[in-house]
């Protein structure tokens, strides 16, 4: 009996040990007490959208800043810690936020790049196209007749004054006729005179293949009473742009 | 019968005289005139549809008999009583002895019967009463007033042939002309009595002087086409545009040989407007004319077709000239003022013209029509009445004289007998002009 009583002390005495070695570890590797917080660092972010936009044209900066006290950008100047404004850059531009609190200075960066414009629409046809109408004056007749008289050599000199100075310009020479005899015969007339303005032009050093020529006869006129201050006006080469 | 020979024999004597006479004469116009009777057609069945098609029988066979310019009409207030629709009917003393005192009598009955028509006509000389029938026809067609007309051309073709000395009738000729009223100037048709006006061409730009082939199959025509002015060609029997060359310049007033084969017109393709011909496949372009100042408007010698008349402006104002087709033997015709659009007669003899004698500044400026003996460049004066009259041409049987005027207050297409009387107006609507008749 003697013996069981010892087995047993052993036993509880073995368990103790282990016991007591396991809890004196725990208490050897305690946590460090947490340190004292130190003032936070400010954060910031700044982003343009959109970040290319043509000369005069505007885009939106928007940022978020935290523990800051002081945001400012760079151009724009004092503003709140969160928000969006809208800039219109005259060149290319790095924008920087800097935002200054307790814990520091933080800056953040934002570029927005200025493209030129693109080149206006081609434009030079429709002003030469006027020049050409403001300038360009049609040939007038005598009745019946498809030769270029006196008293239109200016207004001939003139066109071709004109004509060579913009030696790109295509155009028509149209042969109009007044309303007196027969349609077939004032279109073969109109034709004498479109090719008589044409031949004259050549002659005066503008380009053959720039010049086109059609007659109108009698079918369009400009003028449609029966007077001779009418019927002049009909007897004409008429002068279009661009045909 | 021997009154049928005397209406022959003129034909081919040339009188001298008095011009009217020889318009008459060359025309074959102006010999004595049949007299006439054409009483209105009975109706032969009981159908409804009768009234309407015997009312447009009736009309357009009194209209084209009137129209054909050797008959004296007899007016049916002189008529004796009673219907003549059958040969059974004629009662001859009524109608040979004053007042109506006809020489030849037309007749007959038209009947529906479902959708189809029957037509029974009869020429009589009344004054034989032993074997009077000089003609007994019978049609049959749909039961359409367009048929009924149709008939009524027919048959009044058949009487002008068998009393008008053996020269088709012209009432199933048809007109070719330019018409703005769809808003563009396009290419128009009708029949010869103004009926059945429709369009022909749909171009949508400037088209001009319509030019019907000898055969009748196709027309030629003017327009504006993105190139220029140029030759087109129209089938209609095909009803379509066919092709025809683009010559390049001013290309206009294109005008058809008698036997269809060659195509006279004008071209500036060279710089300055020239008479060309052209085979009428296209191919083939010659040059005929070659003198300073427009040349336009050619008309072939429809009798012989070796000469062409033309309008010329090589010394200034417009004069009308005639030249071999190979443009030799150059002749001018008129000696002042503007002639224009010549048209040769069908048996070769005759030109008519647009003319005004005196032109120029100050000047009244009447453009009238005149017919000219190209022989003996002899003229006479067809329109009196005003406005400018322009573009005449010639019926296939040398008796009309179709043409434009603008006396109406618009431009509008016009009729006379080649020796200027019967002027008549066909269209109405819009403006019309340029007509071109038919070969047959």
């Amino acid at each position: 009996m003697k013996q069981r009583k010892l087995r047993w002390m052993m036993l509880a005495f073995v368990l103790m040990t282990i016991m007591t070695l396991g809890a004196c570890k725990k208490k050897v590797a305690p946590p460090p007490p947490p340190p004292p917080p130190p003032p936070a660092a400010p954060t910031a972010s700044l982003t343009a959208n959109p970040n290319t936009v043509e000369k005069g044209g505007s885009t939106t900066l928007t940022w978020q800043t935290s523990n800051a006290t002081d945001v400012s950008i760079d151009g724009v100047g004092a503003v709140q810690p969160s928000g969006s404004q809208s800039v219109t850059p005259a060149d290319s531009t790095t924008y920087t936020l800097t935002a200054k609190g307790a814990g520091g200075t933080q800056t953040a960066t934002a570029r927005v790049t200025v493209t030129a414009p693109p080149p206006p629409p081609p434009q030079p046809s429709a002003t030469e196209e006027e020049l050409f109408s403001q300038t360009v004056k049609d040939i007038y007749f005598d009745y019946d007749k498809s030769d270029i008289r006196t008293e239109e050599q200016s207004s001939l000199q003139g066109d071709i004054e004109f004509l060579k100075q913009h030696p790109n310009i295509s155009f028509t020479v149209e042969g109009h006729c007044d309303e007196r005899g027969s349609t077939e015969y004032n279109l073969a007339l109109g034709d004498s005179r479109a090719n008589s303005v044409r031949n004259a032009l050549v002659q005066g050093g503008v380009a053959a293949d720039h010049v086109k020529t059609i007659s109108y006869g009698k079918e369009k006129p400009f003028c449609t009473e029966s007077t001779e201050q009418c019927w002049q006006q009909n007897r004409r080469g008429h002068f279009v742009y661009g045909k | 019968m021997k009154r049928f020979f005397l209406l022959l024999l003129p034909l081919f004597l040339l009188t001298s005289g008095l011009a009217q006479d020889w318009i008459k004469t060359g025309t074959g116009l102006g010999v004595e005139k049949v007299r006439l009777a054409v009483p209105d057609f009975n109706a032969s069945t009981q159908d409804a549809k009768n009234a309407d098609l015997l009312k447009a029988f009736n009309e357009t066979l009194w209209n084209d008999l009137d129209n054909a310019g050797i008959f004296d009409m007899v007016s049916k207030s002189f008529y004796p009583l009673g219907q003549v629709g059958t040969p059974a009917d004629v009662k001859f003393e009524g109608w040979s002895a004053p007042p109506p005192n006809a020489a030849m009598l037309a007749f007959g009955n038209l009947g529906v019967s479902g959708n189809g028509m029957t037509v029974q006509g009869w020429l009589y000389d009344v004054k034989n009463v032993t074997s009077p029938q000089v003609l007994g026809k019978q049609y049959q067609d749909a039961a359409t007033t367009d048929a009924a007309r149709t008939t009524a051309h027919k048959f009044a073709d058949e009487i002008i042939f068998r009393l008008g000395g053996g020269i088709p009738g012209i009432a199933e000729s048809k007109i070719y002309f330019v018409s703005s009223r769809s808003g563009h100037k396009e290419i128009w048709a009708m029949d010869y009595d103004g009926a059945n006006q429709h369009a022909v061409t749909h171009l949508g730009s400037i088209s001009l002087s319509p030019r019907v082939s000898p055969d009748g199959s196709r027309i030629a025509f003017s327009s504006m086409t993105k190139s220029g002015w140029e030759i087109l060609m129209y089938s209609l029997d095909l009803d379509r545009l066919v092709s025809f060359p683009r010559f390049g310049g001013t290309n206009l007033s294109p005008a058809w040989s008698p036997d269809g084969t060659k195509i006279a017109f004008s071209s500036s393709r060279s710089g300055d407007p020239e008479i060309y011909a052209v085979d009428s496949s296209g191919a083939g372009l010659k040059r005929i004319t070659s003198f300073k100042g427009p040349d336009v408007s050619p008309a072939w010698n429809r009798k012989t077709g070796t000469q062409i008349a033309w309008v010329s402006g090589r010394t200034g104002l417009p004069q009308v000239y005639t030249m071999e087709a190979d443009g030799t033997n150059v002749q001018r015709l008129t000696d002042q003022g503007y002639a224009v659009s010549p048209a040769w007669s069908p048996n070769g003899q005759f030109l008519v013209v647009s003319w005004m004698r005196k032109y120029g500044p100050g000047a009244p400026g009447a453009q009238d029509i005149y017919i000219m003996d190209i022989a003996s460049k002899q003229w006479v004066q067809l329109t009196h009445d005003g406005g400018r009259n322009d573009f005449p041409y010639w019926s296939p049987d040398g008796r009309h004289i179709i043409f434009q005027s603008s006396r109406a207050g618009s431009l509008q297409i016009w009729t006379m007998l080649a020796d200027g009387t019967n002027q008549k107006q066909l269209t109405f609507a819009g403006a019309n002009s340029q007509p071109n008749w038919s070969w047959k």
